[in-house]
């Protein structure tokens, strides 16, 4: 692993990206700031800018007004970086799968790493995904790990 | 004064959404604002001609994650509203206890993410926490922290057990204190009352005019509760009253937000202790053709469900209005000749990071790039060594 | 003013442009009108009536465009939807925007979803589709079919 990776692991800042969701997966993952779960004792920290980010978590079944936008944001994120999808809508859309608005699901426009399902999932689960990413990395089995050198 | 344009969004630090706003600010003044919407437009309303009545109820429940009630609550009475029945009494307490539990986190939600946005973070964590108490107490009652999927056309899906009532009673009963500490810590805050009032202020004409809804009108002394105006559920059968003010400005907004949770905690107590006997669910043969409207005060204002039938198990149409629909064009009364620095509580959903200046392009009418970072910071310390010489130091 | 009263002043003063009024329940009233005249009624709703412009919805029905705009007067608890039926040929209507704010978006949204055209909207922009959306192509009308060949629909499993 490289050095890179492992200053990534100790402590890898979140940046929150809703590409057409409803919310509910949103306020979940600010959940995870809040006194009762409180993400920040494993380093974890929700990161105001694209550019000082580590994870992006996605959430929301990508419609066409934001497909460009979230290209965008991936483009300007320091690399190496891992991509979360959050919730049955970046998932797979879910039940908007036949909607015209959200032509395709979010890992036809990024690479994604993990996927956290539930409709919301709930803060434990984001937890949980984020810990089993972390472990994925470590044995390197993650995509944005082999090829990073 | 050269005009200039500030983009916020779509994508912004601390952004719930993505929305994008264009400032154009002359100085520090506001003087135009344009709102973007249609990041998040998915296509309910064509999704749920899909689906059949029962499912377009947990299809409505996926527009919004923190209004997960209001508007299965609009869509069940519209559905209701097309063949004009009543559902048994059981199920309007159930779902008015429900309807209110959602209310308490959502205001406690928007309380929260204002103190934030006015870098407060202390009622931030506070009201957060305070959430999750009722978050629980809403797993207990139906299963789920968010969406609820309590509702269905003709009543309810599951009941209230007897057991857990008092467990209920007594998890709400244990907010109240902090309820109470949040509530003087917002309202005597002189530093919130500083950065607050006569700030972004609605006047009853306007509210009128843009068909201002929910807390947003009532800021602004319109006295509109669907609760109140048209009753349902068991709203009339509890002892409650509506929260009005006269000023407009952001910290009425608060204010009433803070005021309405102890309504609703009121409303929800006598519910859970007076909870009549009964069905909870009257079953719907088939549904005629015909059209139906539904109402509920959700969190945010009325919302608004028309749905038509035309004979099959499937809406024609179903047109689903949102409160925030309204209350979102009142920007261009409240934020216009405010200063740049207020234009964030105003806009309250969004907390613009002034510091990445990378994002901020100063630009004329053209749209032509007049100065980029590097200028600012010079600029600004040119100024700075005028001001200096100015006053002698 | 009652649910009746109302009714009468409406048929009083505008007898010769309402087509027909459904009175389908005590909260409920549906009323058909000319669509020339939809201005000048609910300006009477909205202004005389002290009414809340609650919210206009479209709909593309096998015969016609149909849009029913809903006033609610809070007073008496009512709910009035004026109907207007528009030639599918030409779905063209007098708009609501100049003479009041709340009607801004709606038009700008059914101009975009259903392609019903608003004579004298100050700002006719789309306001949720994309930019990329092909003009005349309406996804709320009955014959939508999708246009984007590149969308996937299947889940692939």
């Amino acid at each position: 692993m490289s050095l890179k990776l492992t200053a990534l692991l100790k402590s890898p800042w979140v940046f929150h990206l809703s590409t057409g969701s409803c919310n509910n997966c949103d306020i979940e993952i600010i959940d995870c700031l809040t006194p009762r779960f409180d993400i920040e004792r494993f380093g974890m920290l929700l990161a105001g800018s694209i550019k000082h980010a580590d994870v992006l978590l996605v959430t929301g079944s990508a419609n066409r007004k934001c497909i460009p936008r979230i290209k965008r944001v991936y483009e300007q994120m320091p690399k190496p970086c891992f991509v979360v999808a959050i919730g049955e809508c970046a998932l797979s859309r879910g039940m908007f799968i036949h909607s015209y608005n959200c032509p395709v699901p979010i890992d036809h426009i990024l690479p994604v790493d993990a996927y956290i399902p539930g409709c919301p999932p709930k803060p434990e689960a984001i937890i949980a995904g984020a810990v089993k990413l972390i472990e994925k990395v470590k044995n390197g089995t993650a995509k944005k790990a082999k090829n990073e050198k | 004064m050269a005009k200039t344009i500030v983009p916020i969004g779509p994508y912004h630090p601390l952004q719930e959404e993505p929305e994008f706003f264009k400032l154009t600010v002359e100085g520090e003044r506001v003087v135009a604002i344009d709102v973007h919407v249609g990041y998040n437009h998915r296509g309910i309303e064509k999704i749920s001609e899909m689906k059949t009545f029962d499912q377009s109820v947990y299809t409505v429940e996926r527009i919004c994650g923190i209004c997960s009630t209001s508007h299965p609550f609009a869509c069940v009475q519209a559905v209701e509203d097309i063949i004009l029945m009543e559902v048994p009494d059981r199920a309007k307490y159930i779902r008015t206890i429900i309807a209110e539990g959602e209310r308490i986190h959502s205001h406690l939600l928007w309380l929260g993410l204002a103190g934030h946005f006015l870098g407060y973070n202390t009622v931030f964590m506070w009201a957060w926490k305070l959430r999750e108490e009722i978050l629980d107490v809403m797993e207990i009652l139906s299963g789920n922290r968010n969406n609820y999927a309590m509702f269905t056309p003709g009543g309810v899906r599951r009941d209230i057990k007897a057991e857990d009532i008092p467990v209920v009673l007594k998890k709400v009963d244990s907010i109240l204190p902090t309820l109470d500490m949040l509530k003087k810590a917002v309202m005597d805050d002189p530093v919130l009352h500083a950065r607050t009032k006569g700030v972004g202020i609605l006047t009853r004409d306007e509210a009128i005019s843009f068909s201002a809804l929910g807390p947003t009108a009532r800021a602004s002394g319109v006295a509109k509760d669907v609760r109140k105006d048209a009753p349902y559920a068991a709203y009339d059968q509890v002892d409650w009253k509506m929260i009005v003010t006269q000023n407009g400005d952001v910290f009425d907004k608060l204010a009433i937000r803070v005021l309405e949770t102890f309504e609703s905690v009121k409303i929800m107590k006598y519910c859970l202790t007076h909870l009549p006997g009964g069905e909870i669910k009257e079953r719907i043969k088939n549904i005629p053709p015909g059209e139906g409207i539904g109402t509920h005060e959700a969190p945010r204002g009325e919302v608004f469900h028309y749905v038509r039938s035309d004979g099959t198990n499937r809406p024609v149409r179903h047109k689903i209005r949102a409160p925030t629909y309204m209350n979102l064009p009142t920007y261009k009364a409240t934020i216009i000749g405010e200063t740049i620095s207020d234009a964030t509580i105003i806009l309250a959903a969004i907390d613009p990071c002034y510091c990445c200046t990378e994002r901020l392009a100063v630009r004329d009418m053209k749209g032509k790039k007049l100065f980029n970072g590097e200028d600012l910071v010079r600029l600004s310390q040119e100024k700075t060594m005028q001001l200096k010489k100015k006053m002698g130091f | 003013m009652r649910k009746e009263e109302i009714l009468k002043s409406l048929q009083e003063r505008f007898g010769a442009d309402l087509v027909e009024i459904v009175d389908k329940s005590a909260k409920r009233v549906y009323i058909e009108i000319k669509p020339e005249a939809l201005v000048k009624i609910s300006l009477y709703i909205f202004k005389d009536l002290g009414a809340r412009f609650n919210i206009a919805s479209g709909m593309d029905t096998p015969h016609d465009m149909e849009i029913l705009y809903h006033f609610t007067i809070e007073r008496i608890n009512l709910i009035i939807s004026l109907r207007v039926k528009l030639p599918k040929e030409k779905p063209e209507i007098d708009s609501l925007a100049p003479h009041f704010e709340a009607a801004n978006w709606i038009e700008r949204e059914m101009q975009e979803l259903l392609g019903i055209k608003f004579n004298g909207h100050p700002d006719m922009r789309r306001l949720l589709l994309p930019d990329e959306w092909p003009e005349g192509v309406y996804p709320l009308r009955r014959d939508y079919e999708e246009w984007d060949k590149t969308a996937i629909r299947d889940r692939g499993v």
